[in-house]
């Protein structure tokens, strides 16, 4: 096997510089009732040849463009990722190298966190940004925990607008705490409907999601001076398509308290779900309290600039059960890639991307509108909406994937009172023509 | 040894992104527009934010010299103890780079996504024949995700009997994230300390063990790389009051096609694809952390869960007394396609002979390292060994010295000061892909840093200086963090 270097030879001079007979016999200490498994029962080992084949044949069987067009958001999105990402982001040295615990054989992973903070912060309009957590869904998560701990409250609201795949990932987290989680109806525009909060008093936290499941753009702003009526609640705006904020104001500009979501748009392969990343950013006085990974600047014995891991005593390994979160790495790679990708776009990059995505989406609302598709929404949107195409179009969707075409996703799936409503994504990657032709089916 | 395999190397300085940046330069080519300018919502449109410029060129030479600045297993031997950086097949990536697999929406109809089903589901097979326990959940996106995901079927097993279990004992040999993962759900961490041979003692675990404790979180072989050989009398001692026992799986790369641990008393136990199962690290993540659990516990693993009839398969999420989701999806899947590439590329009798040589491995450096370095533990240990800095200490030269001296000779350094219970603890997990010659020359490399305590001892106090920076001010660095620019 070409990952196993040692000869049997070597074998046996290592074995006798053990003092050990055979390879069974280093595992003399373990009692013989562990010992039950002899021998691993798994498929015969492929060459690699073989493997390429087999994963080829797996691989094969998945929807994906160009031979399918995919009208997916939904909290994954397509987006380009250009080559030279794609080049850097496969060096072995950022690839292979463990978390940066000796940041003087490190600093490449270190700086390149660093300017992930620098960039998220100044994408969110926040003061400061952890190096990432698994997914936008465990960062709302713990994002909902830190609230409970500054606030020392117990109660937090989340908008039904929310991800449904988030909002059980929070429930999953929150089950065994005993603290309470409210749900924040959906108003006509498709916005949160903040009414209920007024009612509800003492609360840790309220969370929205901007755009919002629906594709709905929240007004964060009105949003927040809602939820700082009373002073002491956290207003927590999440994402599961940060490239809006290359059109729309950031989280922080307009009053959050914390901003986080997903980051997979940012140069990460959809990769059917995961990896993703999960980014956090917050107010300077979350600081302290705040979950996760930071890198730091500072300097060496000769002065130069230098980054380390940082703040460790939040952390599990030293303050152990009394730690910010169980979290004990970050999603590095993916951290990277989405500083890469922020890298290659740039300030004006953005700008142009973001508006293209909306430009493309709005041309599928208009032409759907055109062809008499009703959208219930009034409230702006980015790049993915939702329309209303009636009580059984469900067979049409069926009938479309035999043409290679996934016409949105299907919202009654989560909210059962929707039948007939799909949420549909067009970004940079699908072209007029692909659009004319989705709305021609649909329209048909 | 006359001289370290280090350089200085070429290494370059390289600024900061925005340092470098200049507004009107590009590295992205934009898509063609196609569609006309919409108008936007003044109210909500805002500036964009205030990234940097930078040409194509600028972005790939910044990169690659960061990359530059890194130790990697793929540049050398990585012994950092209960990390298991082993190496990283570049097969894996090519299988997760797949554009049916990199391109995959996760909301893809069932349809039409047999095969990453198929590939989920044969995982969780394989990952059972692995450790002898019955049903797998892949969704835990890290190593301490695991570690939250087996609390919460812990709590929530209690919780279907009626019961509000308060407490879980921790061993102090355990992991250090396994109390924070507890606290969690609410188990107060009640510790446990280990005995002269760095083993679990029965005794002292019947003395905590009550019907208020929800079980046991054992790590095994535990962080002095010891099997824990009284795990099945403790497992029972845990299973009489009513409790549960959770083992860390992080160590497992010493006991694959050897232990059985359902059959060791475990219950439910979280697996580290990022080290055992080959894939790669990525500076800090992204890992994937499965958590397999007995037949008893199945109806509480998390959803969905992917099945298959005749050879159809589809996600199953009725499963009423399931402790809920864990992932915005169903994982770190990218992950679980390069373990799952590992597992077929190396097949049983490989994976089994891993195991061996991993161990073979780091017996051979403890017997070959054991007369110049403090061994606290002399017994046989499994895939890492745990030495000190106490022979050294005479000489004013710290476990701290000898790390950053290694990194000199070529050599990443082992876990420093861990475990916790050895003081100034060096432990060393070499991993089954280092050849003989390799240890042979991080064997010497350590025998002269011996040397150099005796002799020189500055040369140790004064390193590293061959790498892009020296030791670094971390104490400034947390007094006043400056975390962005």
């Amino acid at each position: 096997m070409r990952y196993l270097p040692h000869t049997d030879a070597e074998i046996d001079e290592m074995l006798q510089a053990v003092g050990a007979s055979s390879l069974r016999d280093l595992f003399a200490t373990i009692p013989e009732n562990c010992c039950t498994l002899t021998h691993l029962d798994l498929p015969e080992p492929l060459t690699e040849w073989e493997l390429d084949r087999h994963m080829g044949r797996l691989a094969a069987s998945m929807a994906v463009s160009p031979g399918y067009k995919v009208f997916l958001g939904a909290g994954s999105y397509e987006h380009h990722i250009p080559a030279a990402a794609a080049y850097v982001l496969s060096r072995g040295e950022f690839v292979t190298a463990y978390t940066p615990y000796q940041p003087e054989v490190s600093q490449g992973t270190l700086q390149a966190i660093y300017e992930y903070q620098t960039l998220v912060t100044r994408l969110l309009g926040m003061d400061v940004a952890n190096a990432s957590m698994y997914d936008g869904a465990s960062a709302l998560a713990e994002a909902l925990l830190m609230a409970v701990r500054m606030t020392r409250r117990k109660r937090v609201a989340v908008s039904a607008a929310v991800h449904p795949l988030y909002r059980k990932v929070v429930e999953t987290y929150f089950r065994p705490t005993g603290y309470e989680v409210i749900e924040l109806p959906i108003a006509e525009d498709g916005r949160t409907d903040l009414a209920g909060i007024s009612g509800a008093n003492e609360l840790a936290a309220v969370a929205v999601q901007s755009p919002n499941f629906f594709g709905c753009v929240e007004d964060l702003h009105s949003a927040a001076a809602k939820v700082h009526q009373d002073e002491k609640t956290l207003f927590i705006a999440g994402f599961t398509e940060p490239l809006a904020y290359g059109l729309y104001k950031s989280p922080g500009s307009q009053g959050a308290d914390i901003s986080c979501g997903e980051g997979q748009s940012f140069g990460i392969p959809r990769s059917y779900g995961g990896p993703g990343l999960g980014m956090f950013a917050a107010k300077q006085e979350c600081l302290r309290q705040m979950p996760g990974r930071l890198v730091g600047k500072t300097t060496d014995r000769e002065g130069r600039r230098g980054f380390v891991l940082t703040l460790a005593t939040r952390e599990q390994h030293i303050r152990r059960e009394k730690a910010t979160s169980n979290i004990c790495s970050n999603q590095g790679l993916c951290a990277t890639a989405a500083a890469v990708y922020m890298a290659a776009l740039g300030g004006t990059g953005i700008r142009q991307l973001a508006r293209l995505n909306y430009d493309k989406s709005e041309y599928l609302k208009k032409s759907l509108v055109e062809a008499g598709v009703s959208i219930p929404f009034s409230a702006p949107t980015f790049n993915e909406f939702t329309a209303d195409f009636g009580q059984g179009f469900d067979t049409i969707w069926k009938a479309l994937l035999e043409k290679k075409i996934v016409a949105g996703f299907p919202l009654s799936r989560y909210y059962p009172e929707m039948a007939g409503r799909y949420l549909l994504c067009a970004t940079e990657t699908q072209s007029k023509e692909d659009i004319d032709a989705l709305v021609k089916e649909v329209s048909a | 040894m006359n001289e370290t395999v280090g350089t200085n190397g070429l290494i370059f300085n390289e600024p900061l992104l925005w340092e470098k940046g200049v507004s009107g330069r590009t590295g992205f080519s934009m898509p063609r527009r196609d569609v006309d300018n919409a108008p936007v919502d003044e109210n909500l449109a805002g500036k964009g934010p205030d990234f940097p410029d930078l040409s194509e060129v600028d972005l790939v030479r910044h990169y690659v010299r960061l990359s530059q600045w890194n130790f990697s297993v793929d540049n050398g031997m990585y012994p950092l103890g209960s990390c298991t950086m082993k190496y990283n097949p570049k097969t894996n990536e090519r299988q997760a780079a797949l554009p049916g697999i990199a391109g995959a929406h996760p909301l893809l109809p069932e349809s039409l996504s047999q095969g990453m089903l198929q590939l989920m589901h044969e995982l969780s097979d394989d990952l059972c024949r692995i450790t002898g326990l019955d049903a797998v959940s892949l969704q835990p996106a890290a190593g301490a995700h695991g570690e939250l995901t087996g609390m919460l079927i812990i709590y929530a097993y209690h919780a279907a009997k009626g019961e509000k279990r308060s407490k879980i004992l921790i061993p102090d040999t355990a992991h250090g994230t396994n109390p924070a993962s507890a606290s969690l759900c609410g188990f107060a961490s009640i510790p446990l300390a280990s005995n002269e041979q760095g083993m679990l003692d029965p005794a002292a675990v019947a003395e905590l063990m009550d019907e208020d404790t929800a079980g046991i979180m054992v790590t095994n072989p535990n962080t002095l790389g010891l099997f824990e050989e009284n795990i099945t009398e403790v497992a029972k001692i845990v299973h009489d009051k009513g409790g549960l026992v959770y083992c860390d799986g992080a160590n497992m790369n010493a006991l694959m096609g050897v232990v059985n641990m359902k059959d060791s008393g475990v219950d439910v136990l979280h697996l580290n694809l990022h080290k055992t199962f080959s894939t790669p690290h990525g500076g800090g993540g992204p890992g994937a952390g499965p958590v397999c659990v007995t037949k008893a516990l199945e109806p509480f693993l998390p959803v969905p869960r992917v099945t298959e009839e005749n050879g159809r398969y589809a996600f199953s999420w009725d499963h009423p007394q399931s402790v809920g989701k864990l992932h915005a999806f169903w994982g770190n899947f990218g992950i679980l396609v390069r373990a799952y590439s590992y597992i077929r590329s190396m097949g049983g009798e490989n994976l089994k002979k891993a195991s061996q040589l991993a161990v073979l491995n780091a017996n051979y450096i403890k017997e070959r390292l054991k007369g110049t370095y403090h061994l606290p533990y002399d017994r046989p240990c499994m895939h890492e060994c745990v030495f000190t800095d106490k022979h050294q200490q005479a000489h004013k030269v710290s476990t701290l010295d000898i790390a950053k001296r290694l990194m000199e000779y070529g050599f990443h350094p082992p876990t420093v000061y861990f475990p916790l219970v050895v003081s100034g603890a060096l432990m060393i997990e070499p991993t089954e892909t280092e050849c003989k010659a390799d240890l042979d020359r991080f064997i010497e490399a350590m025998k002269a840093i011996d040397a150099e305590a005796k002799e020189n001892p500055d040369l140790l106090h004064d390193a590293p200086k061959i790498p892009k920076v020296r030791r670094l001010d971390e104490v400034a660095a947390a007094r006043k963090p400056c975390l962005r620019d």
